[in-house]
């Protein structure tokens, strides 16, 4: 005690040139953080960084916000190509694959050593490490996750008949109730749709609930081998192609992912699927009484997960990945997990978040924020592979193809297939 | 503009130049249209961004929200010194290439003035993926010089600098030189000088392209540090929550006000100033 | 000043604007030719030269010819139209018509706006339902379409964009040529009798000749440089129906990495502009023999 406060007095004494020193002993932990603009949710961060620098003294955490996940990814493999990358960083689930191909991450169970390690590893939703698993190994720890829902206008439903709080609980049904939601004016025209599913940007993502609901999966567990043309997955396809062209309940083309919560202000779509993430935007904007449910089933329910997941870098130090991982642990415990989900509208990624005072109020007073974790039992990994934003490209152009008209479901299946096992070839053992 | 004074005999007349007037007018607010829209939904609440009504309540709320959203103060300190950083370097460079290429006979001039001009074509803007290989070399990946490196040297300048060089009187030149002046010195005390409205034209026309350049920034940025206003706006605009147009008309106007604003209050240097530029 | 002096001062001067031009323009060029017959280094796998098989992959990829199909489109689609434009916004402007001034700052404000903020609203526009195109035509009792979602359209709708962003700014050059035509000119045609229409067609038009081959120049770089709206308002979709050749190469260099096969792609808008460049230099090169 007396050498540690002589220490300490000598330290503040001998001022600038002694606290250097001081800080080769603290482990530095630079922390990629995709986040695009500023407000709320670097304060978060923040704050999380400097209490945990707080309980623990010898790792320094330095959030650095890289702007969007794109983006991120894009400064953490440049910096890791030139020798310096982020000790960590969130990055999406998706970039599993591309991240291990450039050999920048290395696995999370290194560090799990004791049995509570390997229970913090155990406590997630499966859902969400369907993602972060590949060759038996645990490659991202999940942090901000999402998965798509079905947001309904209530005032539509009991203008059009419908129970206002009973969603469509399956195909048939959404189907059904949408027919009755299309309205038309008296020269033919459309002037709300029944439902709308876009399909602009990331159709691979929506495009995944109806396969899973057919019960398909798009991709093997290696990210070596697609499934787009099983019958299974042409027959989700022209289901959601018929919803425009056959029953006419819902836009034709492609939908823009951008507009449709504004569709939905705008009563131009009774129902709408996309991201829980929207729920807080919804909840401001939407000038009418709205429900939040699970996606109808198909032969089950279902849908992708998606968000991003904490990464460990190779290239740092072993005291610096130990801090890490320690660091990912303290802010995935259930009560942070519950913390940053009720302050950010991300699902709580681990089920005994749930189970916390502080998540039970919440969910008490806005009960459509439970939704996504109902689903979560039903939710299958969001489409990754080797190659994955090729491979996810052909899939996505075969959608539009179909969607457009220009192809036949099979015959655009067919095609993003033979192109993504082109593609993936090289990967294939 | 002076010659203009007398009416050509062949403007329309009568029902022919109504008919025009009435068409030009048109085009006119067809081409304003997406100002004027941007300006409506700015300053209404977000119900209104798709409804025209004139009732439609006023409201600065949107600015307030777009400004507090983002980092629009740093990204506009950015944006000036990118732009300074330019232009600055621009017209050092292009004046010491011009006056070299106007004034002095030397050796291998032409091949070298078709390699200038060749830029014209080839410009940085599709060589995005060596340039970016280079400034990760060079280890300044994301930062302002980053942006502004492959514009400093600018063959449009260069050319529009000789031309401007090329019409100075050979007296005033060779004046200077019985006085005993060197090189440099009568460049910047005869040649500078004489050519400052194609500096103002350059400079108007570099500065506005620069401000709303975007594929290269978005690029070679990635904090905010360094991003530029048409960075940070895109960034800002294209969230996973969808477009908030009340938002985002906000952003575009406090974005391009500044530029906008100079252009409404000096239109007529303006739009003379792009004239002379094209005038080569 | 000696012989000599004049070498060597000549070269001085030039010598910091041509180390950036060497440095950002002709090195990378250079690079580009030599990284397209590598392969792209992924993380052990450094680059190894595999002649012409970048250029091979290309033949076989229907998005790359999709791409130069949609960019010769793009290309025809908007170089005449806004050239067009711009003339008669000129001769508008040019007469005196009623407000000019503000004739003038309407044609001109595109080109001080970002386009990157300008597309997002543009995309409000062929929203839909409730964006103002559709708001307008539905006063006809047209049906709704959807204007970016669907293939045929897309293309039109982003070449709109284009047209709209540059043909005011294609008029001042049209202006300041205008302006300097003799007012005599038009009062001895006049004075022959000729018609309004064979004035512009025999006098006006020829004389614009050099501002339109400048124009047409610009024109054509714009063509294929402009990608801003497409990555706001598209991102090359539907099923690749706008993906531009230079979004083509930020695509596949940017978000695929695969860098080596950007380069091939690169390299064929490097030798299209290339030549406009030959031929734009001898075109100058015979003005300014006149001169």
């Amino acid at each position: 005690m007396l050498v540690r406060t002589m220490r300490s007095m000598a330290l503040a004494a001998a001022g600038a040139a002694m606290s250097v020193a001081a800080a080769a002993q603290t482990v530095e932990v630079p922390f990629f953080f995709p986040v695009a603009v500023g407000g709320p949710i670097t304060k978060l961060i923040d704050q999380y960084a400097a209490d945990f620098s707080k309980e623990n003294p010898s790792i320094k955490v330095t959030p650095i916000y890289a702007g969007s996940y794109q983006e991120t990814i894009v400064k953490a493999l440049t910096a890791h190509k030139s020798g310096s990358p982020p000790v960590t960083s969130v990055l999406l689930s998706t970039d599993m694959f591309t991240l291990i191909d450039e050999d920048a991450i290395i696995p999370i169970d290194s560090f799990v050593k004791t049995d509570a390690d390997r229970a913090w590893l155990k406590s997630f939703f499966p859902a969400f490490m369907m993602n972060s698993q590949t060759e038996g190994k645990t490659w991202g720890v999940p942090f901000q996750r999402s998965t798509v829902v079905l947001y309904w206008n209530k005032e539509a439903f009991k203008e059009a008949g419908l129970d206002p709080d009973k969603p469509p609980q399956t195909w048939a049904e959404q189907l059904e109730f949408a027919k009755k939601l299309t309205k038309r004016d008296a020269a033919g025209n459309v002037t709300q749709w029944g439902m709308q599913v876009p399909s602009s940007g990331f159709p691979y993502w929506l495009f995944q609930c109806f396969t899973t609901q057919n019960g398909v999966e798009l991709m093997n567990q290696a990210g070596d081998t697609t499934y787009y043309d099983k019958p299974e997955v042409v027959e989700a396809l022209q289901y959601w192609v018929d919803l425009s062209t056959k029953h006419k309940v819902m836009a034709p083309g492609v939908i823009e992912w951008g507009t449709t919560p504004k569709d939905f202000f705008e009563r131009k779509t009774a129902m709408m699927w996309t991201t829980t993430g929207n729920l807080t935007n919804v909840r401001n904007n939407a000038k009418f009484d709205f429900g939040v449910a699970m996606l109808p089933a198909g032969k089950r329910r279902g849908s992708p997960t998606g968000g991003g997941n904490f990464y460990v870098f190779k290239k740092s130090t072993p005291a610096q990945q130990e801090a890490a991982v320690k660091f990912i642990q303290w802010i995935t415990s259930p009560e942070r997990a519950a913390q940053w989900g009720i302050d950010t509208g991300y699902v709580a990624v681990r089920p005994d978040a749930w189970e916390t005072p502080a998540m039970k109020k919440y969910v008490a007073g806005f009960p459509a924020a439970a939704v996504a974790r109902d689903q979560l039992p039903h939710a299958v990994a969001e489409l990754s592979t080797h190659e994955n934003q090729r491979v996810t490209k052909a899939l996505n152009d075969g959608l539009q193809a179909a969607l457009t008209g220009a192809k036949t479901p099979a015959q655009a299946m067919k095609d993003a297939q033979a192109e993504a096992q082109r593609i993936l070839r090289p990967y294939q053992r | 503009m002076s010659q203009a004074a007398r009416r050509s005999p062949f403007e329309p007349t009568g029902f022919g130049r109504v008919l025009e007037t009435t068409a030009a007018w048109v085009l006119a607010v067809l081409w304003a249209l997406p100002l004027l829209y941007a300006v409506w939904t700015a300053f209404h609440p977000a119900e209104f961004s798709a409804r025209f009504e004139l009732t439609a309540p006023l409201t600065l709320q949107n600015f307030a929200n777009a400004w507090n959203a983002a980092p629009f103060g740093r990204y506009f300190v950015n944006t000036v010194a990118l732009v300074t950083l330019i232009l600055v370097s621009q017209f050092v460079l292009c004046t010491l290439a011009a006056y070299a290429f106007a004034r002095f006979r030397f050796f291998g001039a032409d091949v070298a003035f078709f390699l200038v001009l060749l830029q014209l074509m080839i410009m940085p803007d599709i060589l995005i993926v060596e340039n970016y290989r280079t400034m990760a070399r060079l280890g300044i990946l994301d930062s302002i010089p980053a942006i502004a490196l492959p514009y400093v040297a600018s063959a449009f300048g260069i050319f529009l600098l000789r031309q401007t060089f090329k019409q100075v009187p050979r007296e005033l030149d060779e004046a200077a030189r019985v006085e005993g002046a060197g090189s440099l010195r009568i460049l910047l005390r005869v040649y500078v000088p004489l050519a400052k409205p194609i500096y103002l034209a350059y400079g108007l026309v570099s500065v506005s392209h620069h401000w709303n350049n975007f594929l290269w920034p978005l690029i070679v940025t990635n904090s905010v540090e360094s991003r530029p206003l048409t960075v940070g706006l895109q960034v800002f605009s294209s969230t996973d929550q969808g477009i908030d147009w009340s938002i985002i008309t906000a952003a575009t106007l406090i974005t391009s006000g500044p530029l906008l604003i100079a252009f409404l209050l000096f239109q007529r240097q303006f739009v003379q100033s792009f004239m002379r530029a094209g005038i080569r | 000043m000696t012989r000599v002096n004049a070498h060597v001062a000549g070269w001085l001067l030039l010598l910091p604007a041509v180390a950036f031009l060497a440095l950002f323009t002709h090195w990378p060029a250079v690079a580009t030719l030599i990284d397209s017959f590598h392969s792209t280094p992924r993380g052990r796998r450094p680059a190894a030269f595999v002649g012409p098989d970048n250029y091979a992959v290309m033949i076989d990829d229907p998005v790359f010819w999709q791409s130069v199909s949609n960019n010769l489109w793009f290309a025809v689609g908007t170089i005449p139209v806004s050239i067009a434009l711009a003339i008669l916004m000129a001769l508008w402007v040019n007469d005196r018509l009623a407000g000019r001034t503000w004739l003038r700052t309407a044609y001109f404000t595109p080109t001080v706006l970002p386009m990157i903020a300008v597309a997002n609203i543009w995309l409000f526009f062929y929203t839909p339902q409730y964006g103002l195109l559709e708001q307008v035509t539905g006063l006809f009792g047209a049906p709704s379409h959807n204007w970016l979602g669907t293939p045929d359209t897309a293309l039109a709708c982003v070449i709109v964009v284009a047209i709209w962003k540059e043909a005011g700014f294609f008029m001042i050059f049209y202006l300041a040529a205008l302006q300097q035509i003799p007012p005599s000119l038009a009062e001895a045609a006049a004075l022959e009798g000729a018609s309004r229409g064979y004035y512009l067609r025999r006098i006006v038009l020829p004389l614009l000749m050099p501002t339109t081959m400048f124009v047409l120049i610009n024109a054509v770089i714009n063509a294929f440089r402009m990608v801003d709206h497409i990555i706001v308002m598209t991102r090359g979709g539907p099923d690749n129906a706008t993906s531009l050749l230079l979004f083509y190469i930020y695509e596949v260099g940017f978000k695929f990495w695969d860098t080596a096969y950007a380069a091939a792609l690169t390299m064929v808008l490097v030798v299209v502009l290339g030549a406009v460049a030959l031929a734009q230099y001898l075109f100058l090169e015979r003005r300014t023999h006149y001169q």
